[in-house]
């Protein structure tokens, strides 16, 4: 009888221990869980945002490390409006966008580091040069949907467009469409090197994609008569331009400030010239934190 | 504590973690997707056909069809081909030659889907708009590479179910006098149907979850897709491409998206362990 007392004591406390043990394994499971999510890169600056400036800011890290051999900078992608929340929420020390700031975003700094123009590619082999801003209106909104009669071949356009919320599509609707939506007949890709892409494979394809990125595989045509030249831009000939931001939740410090001046540097703004962007002294006098204006 | 609790604790640590993943994923999909589809109407949001996230117009109903087509295509193209392997594998050829074939087939399950997208976008691709015309990133285009995707699945458990046929079946009928092709189509294949109708499920679901492929065959247009030659877009790759830049409603829209595919694979889970358990009894 005690023998079987003890077994039974020895059965019970093994349930208790059962069910601490596994509140204990829930409890790991969920501060676990938060300390992942709370988890920031340390020891560097991270610099996330917009895919557009993502290569070009790939670029002036490498060069800024060239000669700050001890700071680490990290750069991702994920898009404008994500790096202005991981500015905002800390996850990120410097958020690249390349759109303006919108009015719930005012409370944020932003630095134009270079204006970067959208062109309008076409297959090289299509005989079309020039669109009008009327034109190219119709034929994203998907009411002229064949060549004939724009001086292209007789076949039907293929439409490729970027996806909702990206900062290339939001700067292309904006400065070229207006209110007048993009037609959800348009392909949808997710990176200007893809829209290039399709465009380069397809005679009958027409897309946007940033000026710095067009390569001979695809052709620029000319809006209102003025050819996507860094000299049209600068001019004001060629008007489909966005900025490229830099977002500060507060005044840069430190390595941020460091390579932010590296970017607004004589140096920095060279390479992003010679990457086919548009410094900014060319575009205007420097703006001092948040830039205004209609872009 | 004995060496065998350690153990025993051991393995209940690794299925508490992989089911407490499971229902924090299930969670979070619903609480990030239900306010909004709460906000926009059930159906306003499953009938809907005009999505413009940044104008609040958040209507699905055109990949909630682009889904279904796409993967209707790749059931059209993958179930005769894998039901036919399987039957090639267990009844027509020598075994020497069906363990040659077999690890092939295992091998195209071990293919990421990745490379059956880049394959499809340049090779299937240009020969449909050249032959067929339109953009060539197309509803055809998905179900094509979707169909060779889904193959290992049903190969195998259809394989599987026709091999665990009893003997005597086979046997009885090829004594009855019947030929061996009139006992494939008329005994074996009969006999083994729920396990056949199981493993079209599972491709089936398999089809429906494919992400990375479809971004990059089937073009993402969010339209009604009129033609097998159109573009369009399943709600895996809504999310998929859309995912980078959402914030705000249209991420919440995404999740919506998510929960949505979730009662989808669900409901098709189900189906495929309702038709293997009426086989086994």
């Amino acid at each position: 009888m005690r023998f079987a007392g003890e077994r039974d004591l020895r059965f019970i406390g093994l349930r208790k221990q059962d069910f601490s043990f596994n509140l204990f394994v829930v409890a790991f499971l969920g501060i676990s869980l938060l300390l992942a999510g709370c988890q920031r890169q340390k020891g560097g600056l991270t610099v996330a945002g917009s895919t557009s400036v993502e290569p070009f800011a790939e670029i002036l890290a490498e060069h800024y490390m060239e000669h700050h051999s001890k700071e680490k900078i990290f750069i991702q992608g994920g898009g404008s409006s994500a790096g202005i929340q991981a500015v905002r929420t800390g996850a990120a020390n410097v958020g690249m966008s390349s759109r303006l700031l919108t009015p719930q975003e005012q409370d944020l700094l932003a630095f134009p580091i270079a204006y970067d123009a959208i062109a309008v590619i076409v297959h090289p082999s299509n005989p079309l040069r020039n669109l009008t801003l009327d034109q190219i209106r119709k034929i994203f909104s998907g009411q002229v949907l064949r060549w004939d009669g724009l001086g292209g071949r007789s076949a039907a356009i293929t439409l490729v467009s970027r996806e909702e919320g990206s900062g290339t599509r939001e700067a292309f609707q904006h400065l070229l469409l207006g209110k007048t939506e993009i037609s959800l007949r348009a392909l949808v890709q997710d990176s200007n090197g893809a829209i290039r892409q399709v465009v380069a494979d397809d005679p009958n394809a027409i897309g946007y994609i940033s000026l710095g990125l067009v390569n001979e595989k695809v052709k620029a045509v000319e809006i209102e008569g003025a050819e996507a030249t860094i000299e049209n831009i600068r001019l004001k000939k060629y008007k489909v331009v966005r900025p490229f931001l830099f977002v500060f939740k507060s005044e840069p410090q430190e390595t941020a400030k460091r390579f932010l001046d590296f970017v607004l540097s004589e140096t920095g703004q060279k390479i992003l010239v010679q990457e086919g962007l548009v410094s900014v002294s060319s575009m205007a006098p420097r703006e001092e934190g948040k830039p205004k204006g209609n872009v | 504590m004995s060496k065998e609790k350690i153990l025993e604790r051991g393995f209940l640590l690794v299925a508490l973690s992989s089911i407490s993943i499971l229902a924090l994923i299930a969670f979070f999909i619903f609480v990030e997707g239900v306010p909004l589809i709460w906000k926009v109407g059930g159906r306003a949001f499953l009938l809907g056909e005009r999505w413009f996230p940044s104008q609040g117009a958040f209507g699905i109903f055109p990949m909630i069809v682009g889904s279904f087509l796409v993967t209707v295509g790749a059931l059209v193209v993958g179930v005769p081909l894998g039901v036919g392997c399987a039957v090639f594998l267990c009844e027509l050829t020598p075994r020497p030659l069906a363990s040659a074939v077999r690890p092939m087939i295992q091998l195209l399950a071990a293919i990421p889907s990745v490379i059956f997208g880049f394959w499809g976008l340049i090779t299937l691709v240009p020969l449909i708009r050249t032959y067929f015309g339109g953009p060539g990133l197309s509803v055809l285009a998905g179900s094509l590479v979707l169909g060779i995707m889904i193959l290992p699945t049903i190969i195998s458990i259809s394989e599987d179910s026709l091999r665990a046929l009893p003997r005597t079946f086979k046997e009885g009928a090829l004594s009855l006098g019947a030929t061996h092709w009139q006992t494939i189509w008329r005994v074996l294949l009969p006999a083994a149907r729920s396990g056949i109708v199981a493993s079209v499920i599972l491709g089936m679901g398999r089809a429906i979850g494919e992400t990375m492929a479809m971004i990059m065959i089937l073009g993402n247009a969010v339209q009604m897709p009129h033609s097998l030659l159109d573009s369009t877009r399943t709600l895996t790759t809504n999310i998929g491409i859309e995912m980078g830049y959402a914030t705000g409603d249209h991420r919440q829209a995404l999740f919506a998206t998510g929960v949505i595919l979730f009662f989808i694979i669900m409901a098709l889970n189900s189906l495929a362990l309702i038709f293997s358990r009426k086989g086994r009894s």
